[in-house]
């Protein structure tokens, strides 16, 4: 824990949605090229929390953030800071996979093409495809239709997507609530590996999946009078056997409530 | 409650682990009885006996096994249920020293009895004690218990040494014992390896409840 080398922090981070309190002073450090789960019960505002990370709550109007988000010492909600930008640094994969109705290639070229990308693009689509281990499987059919793929494969298409962009944290939101366990373990397998090169953070109601993928997890946690806040932040190992915090045990332990 | 069928398993898990704890009891009390009295059909009964405890051993392992299986336990639970699966084998062990202390009475027999050394007695008392202790500590969740076992074990191991001392100057000065003494040895030596089980009990006790692992002391008081 001491060694923790820090991509993101979080500080005194608050979000609301109008005057509804979502997520509560939460300062979270994020471990460079390590994964970081998100627990807790539903309403806990971890897809909230998560969401901060590249600006995706600026698309929600009555959203507000206070605190401060820092990625690499830059506080990402500074004024001169371009949302957009971030999100080419910051990439996200969500719940439910969402290839855009195009071909396999198109999905994966779509972000390097509107970035301005004056490479080689097929070779940039192949190394994408490859990392996020789907290559093998849709070498031969890349002018297919997205939509002609199976759930796991269209959620590996995603990530190929956002690798395409050449992104250092990919923010993963339950990537694998609409998958079939061995899809699951596919993915879960994937983002070990790409954790070598790049920064992971994954919301996840699986405890199981945040046991066997993560290297830290954090867990926040819902109560009358609060909102989101952060009740424990640890190695997953420490986390998953001998938890600090009695409401981090009660959770885990399934016995929460 | 959720998980309210989880916990009855669990609950039921260690009342069985404390049915074996009473079994290996009994074996090392029977056994003892049987060296005191030199009486052969109690012997014969600790040594056939010990199936029964080996068996219990296996039928907690398989319910620990199931339940890490299908309940995926976390945390405390994890935690129980490993040392739960840690303790059986224990007490399993702490069995066949008994069998073991048995064998040698039934080797010994009716021979010309040679004076048990006084600390044999002793180091059975307390090899129970600490026995029950260990399983008290895990029932209560009490590692001040746990650690006073662990205490224990030092007068346990000072006591082998002194009849360890004995039996060889008593083997100097009449060798016509040295037979009969040599298998009082290994009494001592199986009685010696009954509190060391123990003091493994307690270790587990303390990884229960700290979640620490080896031979660590928790302070008696000041816990986090």
């Amino acid at each position: 824990m001491q060694n923790l080398d820090p991509i993101l922090q979080t500080r005194g981070l608050s979000v609301y949605y109008d005057a509804k309190k979502a997520v509560t002073d939460v300062d979270l450090d994020v471990a460079r090229n390590r994964i970081t789960a998100i627990i807790g019960p539903s309403g806990c505002g971890k897809s909230t929390l998560l969401r901060c990370f590249n600006r995706m709550n600026d698309l929600i109007p009555s959203a507000r953030v206070e605190g401060q988000v820092l990625f690499d010492g830059l506080d990402l909600y500074g004024h001169d800071v371009d949302p957009t930008e971030i999100r080419y640094e910051i990439g996200m994969v969500f719940q439910r996979p969402n290839p855009f109705p195009k071909s396999i290639y198109d999905n994966v070229a779509f972000g390097p093409r509107i970035n301005g990308f004056q490479g080689d693009i097929a070779e940039l689509v192949e190394r994408s495809l490859v990392r996020a281990a789907l290559w093998d499987e849709v070498k031969d059919r890349l002018k297919a239709s997205a939509l002609s793929l199976s759930g796991g494969q269209q959620q590996r298409l995603c990530i190929a997507r956002a690798l395409a962009v050449e992104p250092r944290v990919i923010l993963m939101d339950e990537p694998c609530s609409a998958l079939d366990p061995i899809a699951t373990l596919a993915i879960e397998e994937l983002m070990r590996e790409l954790s070598e090169d790049y920064s992971i953070i994954i919301v996840t109601h699986n405890m199981q999946q945040a046991a066997r993928v993560s290297h830290y997890t954090a867990f926040l946690m819902v109560e009358e009078a609060r909102v989101g806040f952060l009740v424990e932040f640890g190695e997953s190992r420490q986390i998953f056997t001998n938890p600090k915090d009695e409401r981090t045990e009660a959770y885990i332990t399934g016995r929460f409530g | 409650m959720v998980r309210a069928d989880f916990d009855r398993n669990l609950e039921e898990l260690e009342a069985e682990l404390l049915l074996l704890g009473e079994m290996v009891e009994k074996a090392i009390i029977k056994a003892m009885d049987a060296l005191e009295r030199r009486d052969l059909t109690l012997a014969y009964e600790v040594v056939a006996e010990d199936d029964l405890i080996d068996e219990k051993r296996f039928e907690l392992e398989e319910k620990c096994i199931d339940l890490i299986a299908t309940q995926q336990p976390l945390a405390v639970d994890l935690r129980t249920l490993l040392a739960v699966l840690h303790i059986a084998v224990e007490l399993e062990r702490m069995g066949d020293y008994a069998e073991g202390i048995g064998k040698i009475c039934m080797i010994i027999g009716d021979d010309e009895p040679v004076e048990t050394p006084k600390q044999i007695p002793q180091m059975a008392r307390m090899g129970i004690t600490m026995l029950r202790r260990s399983l008290k500590s895990l029932m209560d969740r009490d590692t001040d218990l746990a650690n006073d076992v662990w205490d224990s074990d030092d007068e346990v191991d000072a006591l082998y040494d002194g009849v360890c001392h004995q039996i060889f100057l008593d083997m100097g000065q009449n060798p016509k014992t040295i037979e009969a003494s040599t298998h009082f040895l290994w009494v001592a030596h199986d009685l010696e390896r009954i509190a060391d089980r123990a003091t493994n009990i307690a270790e587990r006790v303390i990884f229960v409840v700290t979640g620490r692992i080896g031979r660590y002391k928790q302070p008696s008081q000041g816990t986090d």
